[in-house]
């Protein structure tokens, strides 16, 4: 990974975000910069209510920022009409949420098949996408099963094929760890890792889990609405297991 | 996505089930309710198709078929000589008592018809003759009566069997198919002299006088031209309709306007309409409000208001379907019974069920739009707000 203007994936310029009204306006972002390379894995880490899920938003296309530029991929996203920002949503981001969200009466097949159902492809065709990219997280052969039937780590993994099936350049991942074991954890970070070494792709995840920090190519911490400190990970990754503590 | 959003419906078992049984429950208060009220009203007409004629002329005041203001004989006259009239015929009608076997008394809807043309007489007769009736003492009784006037119900009249109305012999010698009278009781034919002789005398016995217009000429003309010349009321006979000069038209109003009988059965329309709409829409809120967090990832994911508006409007109108589908269903189950036991009364036209479909999914669609637009309201960034 080389940090050159040529591989920006995301480029946030001075935004601003203010939440609530009157004496309950807050400041959650405040003049925020942050660019994020193709070919690294980037997490955004800090204290609870610093701003890094509003920031995620942003860079996501799901929250407008009231000054500022957001571009991903050159689009500028902060002046996109709400119509296109959606089109370009649905063919460019992977979403990974904290609690799954997958849908609980569809098969997993299917959940992972909804982005490419979104994009317009056929139910067979997307089915088919969704089998091999359950393949992928070594889910494959549950593919007609419901999420309820399998174990957070499994479900996450779901959620990731469903991130990727459609083959965005930028994942964003928020707090994908926080509902998972160690090992689960770990075998998530490791799927990660595969991803963000594709061409041209980005991963960006907000995170509180400091056991996965060594999997990060750079960190952006966060405080009081601010980047306070951006730097480059050096040592392998490694997963630190709870009992490590 | 359809089968998607049809998956994500059906899935959620309880709230589908609910929604299905509101919407059925609505259905089937409406349809049904409607056609027995429709139904009611056709039997208020039954002695215009009892007793068939292009024409009916009455006393002046007389604004429905069951209401009785006697003529002079005399009127018969009056009418055949109008110029539009083709022939005038008298007819008799009026409840009357008939003592059956054991000795206990029912009531009967008593027709006397010209003996000569027979104008009036039951167009479908299953046993013996019409014709008959020129017999001494005789009687042509609906198949209602053939169970009713008997003395075991499992043993109906027969041609030949005999009752007494208001204490003079009557000899069955014809049964025929005929429409319930509003009152509920079976309808009998016999002549219109004899039909006097066995109704209690009083100045006036004339009920109405059949007509029918020249050759050429429209029953409305000759209806028109009859009460000119003659000043009665005459009504022409068709079916209900938005011709108040129709009888049935003006009997059926007649109900409408002077019984409580629309308000009785409007209410529990309106009930289940209320019931339906309030079921449906607290139902499919709360499915939505339980699928928010999914539909918003959808809409994080890229997918647009106007496709989770299809899907939420496509839900609410399956679930309309299958809730209207069994709601009809049910009614033609309650129809069949009505239609065995001839009661209560049952009129299913094609109208009321298309209101009722038009009116299930007008509700299913206010459901989907409340949803729709608590949807619109959730900004797709609140997916990551676990």
């Amino acid at each position: 990974m080389s940090e050159t203007p040529s591989n920006i994936v995301v480029d946030v310029r001075a935004v601003e975000k203010h939440f609530g009204e009157g004496n309950n306006r807050i400041h959650v972002l405040k003049k925020v910069n942050l660019q994020a390379y193709a070919g690294e894995i980037m997490m955004l880490v800090g204290p609870s209510g610093c701003g890094k899920t509003t920031l995620l938003s942003a860079i996501a296309g799901t929250l407008r920022v009231e000054a500022g530029e957001v571009n991903v991929f050159g689009k500028p996203l902060h002046s996109m009409p709400s119509g296109a920002l959606t089109r370009f949503r649905a063919s460019n981001i992977g979403f990974i949420f904290q609690q799954f969200n997958l849908i609980p009466t569809l098969s997993i097949a299917e959940n992972v098949s909804v982005p490419l159902m979104i994009q317009g492809s056929s139910s067979r065709k997307a089915l088919d996408k969704a089998r091999a990219a359950l393949e992928s997280v070594g889910l494959g052969p549950r593919w007609r099963e419901h999420p309820n039937k399998l174990s957070g780590g499994q479900q996450q993994r779901v959620a990731i094929a469903r991130a990727l099936v459609h083959e965005p350049p930028l994942v964003i991942c928020d707090e994908p760890t926080a509902a998972l074991d160690a090992q689960n954890g770990e075998i998530v970070l490791e799927l990660f890792r595969n991803v963000a070494r594709t061409p041209n792709r980005a991963v960006i995840i907000v995170t509180h889990d400091n056991r996965i920090f060594s999997y990060a190519d750079r960190i952006a911490r966060m405080d009081d609405g601010e980047i306070v400190d951006v730097s480059a990970q050096k040592s392998p990754p490694h997963f630190l297991h709870e009992h490590a503590h | 996505m359809t089968g998607l959003a049809l998956k994500m419906l059906f899935g959620d078992t309880a709230k589908y089930l609910m929604l299905v049984a509101g919407l059925f429950l609505a259905t089937f208060l409406i349809v049904q309710q409607a056609s027995v009220f429709s139904g009611l009203m056709l039997w208020t007409t039954s002695t215009l198709k009892n007793v068939n004629a292009p024409i009916y002329v009455v006393e002046e005041r007389v604004e429905q078929v069951n209401e009785v203001n006697p003529l002079r004989d005399t009127d018969v006259a009056r009418v055949r000589s109008v110029s539009a009239v083709r022939w005038a015929m008298p007819l008799y009608s009026g409840i009357q008592r008939v003592r059956i076997d054991d000795g206990s008394l029912k009531t009967v809807q008593l027709l006397g018809i010209d003996s000569a043309s027979l104008v009036g007489a039951p167009a479908r007769m299953i046993a013996g003759n019409v014709e008959d009736l020129r017999l001494p003492n005789t009687v042509v009784i609906d198949e209602l009566a053939s169970t009713r006037l008997a003395k075991n119900p499992k043993h109906p009249i027969k041609i030949g069997d005999r009752f007494e109305i208001n204490d003079i012999e009557a000899r069955v010698v014809g049964i025929c198919l005929a429409s319930r009278s509003f009152t509920g009781g079976p309808y009998i034919w016999t002549t219109y002299e004899r039909a006097l002789q066995y109704t209690p005398a009083s100045r006036k016995m004339l009920s109405a006088v059949l007509a029918a217009p020249v050759e050429g000429m429209t029953p409305n003309a000759a209806a028109k031209e009859i009460m000119r010349a003659t000043g009665l009321r005459a009504y022409v006979n068709r079916g209900f309709g938005r011709n108040p000069d129709d009888f049935n038209t003006s009997t059926v109003w007649w109900y409408v306007r002077n019984t409580g009988i629309p308000i009785s059965f409007g209410t529990t329309v309106i009930i289940g309409f209320i019931v339906g709409t309030a079921i449906s829409c607290q139902t499919f809120y709360a499915f939505v409000l339980d699928n928010l967090k999914h539909l918003g990832a959808l809409k994080a994911m890229g997918m647009s208001n106007l496709r989770l508006s299809f899907m939420l409007l496509l839900q609410s109108a399956t679930v309309g379907s299958i809730g209207f589908g069994i709601g009809l269903l049910f009614t033609s189950f309650f129809a069949r019974w009505a239609i065995t036991n001839q009661q209560p009364p049952f009129y299913l036209s094609w109208q009321v069920p298309v209101v009722a479909f038009v009116v299930i999914q007008g509700i299913c669609m206010v459901s989907a739009l409340l949803g729709i637009i608590r949807l619109s309201l959730y900004e797709p960034a609140m997916v990551f707000r676990a």
